[in-house]
């Protein structure tokens, strides 16, 4: 695969088999986001929306773009923005893995910290703040642009249907809600059978912290229209699934692929979807930026999940 | 059997903070009913004046969210587990 540009070799990313992973009658696929050029599926995102503002002339060499972050769209950004002479800052939540702000700094991307206590929410409002008091940054805003479900409608979708045309159910996890929209859409023109359900990862209280209910948050980029279902997943739940995946398929994921793996696995009985149905589970990064969170050490998986659970691994 | 009821941080000022209650009920709407008559503010906090799940609230049972499950009308079975969580915005 020849490529131009690093952001030419986004995307087409393998979709592989998990022979002993799948439930007897099922067959389970994973696609593995992780290969894309800064490791996760962002990459695809982070062009689009970009390219999005180019064409609305939002950008030039030296303009600044600012995107709240819990750190893997950030670093597609920055990967996307620094060859193009664009600026960027970040908000992210003080709770993020070591690994994406050291990932960030060496992109020489500006970050701004948001309260763990106000988890992504508190990412989001601190960048509005920001966003308004300047007109000379543009904020892409990816739980709002509609470039970001597009990316998963034009690129993540049509690779499944190629790869698997006679794919029956899909499987991610739910963050901005864009890779669930966009792929959920383009499948279900495709086939209205197709049924597709959101793997949601569940925290412990500390990322919940509102002070009101009325700060709560669902992204603009979600049609739940297209979800058939909705399943929540802690970190104990995703942390095994993860770790059996290492164990059983030789695939080193983060723990989101573990979360969505749980649900697929948890689907593949025929009073929820028909003997047969070949299921695909999107795995959005590797597991490299999450090894200083010891969710892959040694010691007890309990004990590892309960300090996991209020660090972001989504 | 009763069914166990999760409370996140943000509602248990109705629960004497107790994170954890038990109620009864065939529904969803129905255990929300019982647990309010012992934990006064709950109902006001789950559903709005329409009468459907508030949109900034997700309840769960045995971890499926119930919007998709017949919302408040979706079935419970004695020792179901149903959970609430703010909707919050997730990781990207």
């Amino acid at each position: 695969m020849l490529a131009g540009d690093v952001s030419r070799a986004v995307g087409d990313t393998p979709l592989v088999g998990l022979p002993s992973l799948s439930p007897p009658g099922y067959e389970l696929y994973l696609k593995l986001e992780g290969h894309n050029p800064t490791g996760s599926v962002k990459d695809r995102v982070a062009k689009y929306l970009i390219e999005a503002g180019e064409r609305e002339d939002r950008l030039r060499t030296g303009s600044r773009v600012l995107e709240p972050t819990s750190g893997n769209t950030g670093i597609a950004l920055a990967a996307v923005c620094a060859p193009r002479g664009y600026k960027l800052t970040c908000v992210m939540p003080e709770n993020t893995s070591e690994e994406r702000r050291t990932l960030l700094a060496m992109y020489g991307v500006d970050i701004v910290w948001s309260p763990a206590s106000e988890g992504s929410n508190g990412a989001v409002r601190v960048a509005r703040e920001m966003a308004e008091d300047d007109p000379d940054i543009w904020m892409p805003f990816q739980y709002g642009n509609p470039a970001n479900p597009r990316a998963h409608y034009e690129t993540t979708a049509p690779e499944i249907l190629r790869d698997l045309p006679d794919v029956g159910a899909f499987v991610a996890g739910l963050g901005t809600g864009g890779t669930l929209t966009g792929v959920g859409r383009r499948l279900k023109e495709h086939d209205p059978a197709v049924k597709v359900f959101a793997a949601e990862p569940e925290y412990g209280d500390l990322v919940y912290g509102l002070r009101n209910i009325d700060e709560g948050f669902v992204p603009p980029v979600l049609d739940e229209r297209v979800l058939d279902g909705r399943i929540k997943v802690d970190s104990l739940k995703a942390l095994e699934s993860t770790r059996e995946l290492v164990a059983k398929e030789g695939i080193f994921a983060g723990p989101s692929t573990g979360a969505a793996l749980h649900v697929a696995q948890r689907l593949c009985n025929p009073a929820r979807l028909p003997a047969g149905t070949k299921v695909v589970v999107v795995s959005p990064d590797g597991g490299w930026k999450y090894l200083s969170t010891g969710a892959y050490g040694p010691g007890d998986v309990e004990d590892i999940a309960r300090s996991l659970q209020d660090t972001l691994w989504a | 059997m009763p069914i166990e009821v999760r409370v996140p941080t943000i509602m248990r000022k109705h629960t004497g903070g107790a994170q954890k209650i038990t109620g009864r009920g065939a529904t969803v709407r129905e255990l929300v009913d019982d647990i309010e008559a012992r934990h006064g503010g709950l109902r006001d906090a789950l559903v709005d004046e329409d009468g459907r799940l508030h949109r900034f609230v997700n309840v769960y049972v045995n971890d499926e969210d119930v919007r998709f499950l017949g919302g408040l009308e979706a079935p419970l079975d004695d020792g179901d587990t149903v959970s609430i969580l703010p909707a919050v915005a997730g990781g990207g």
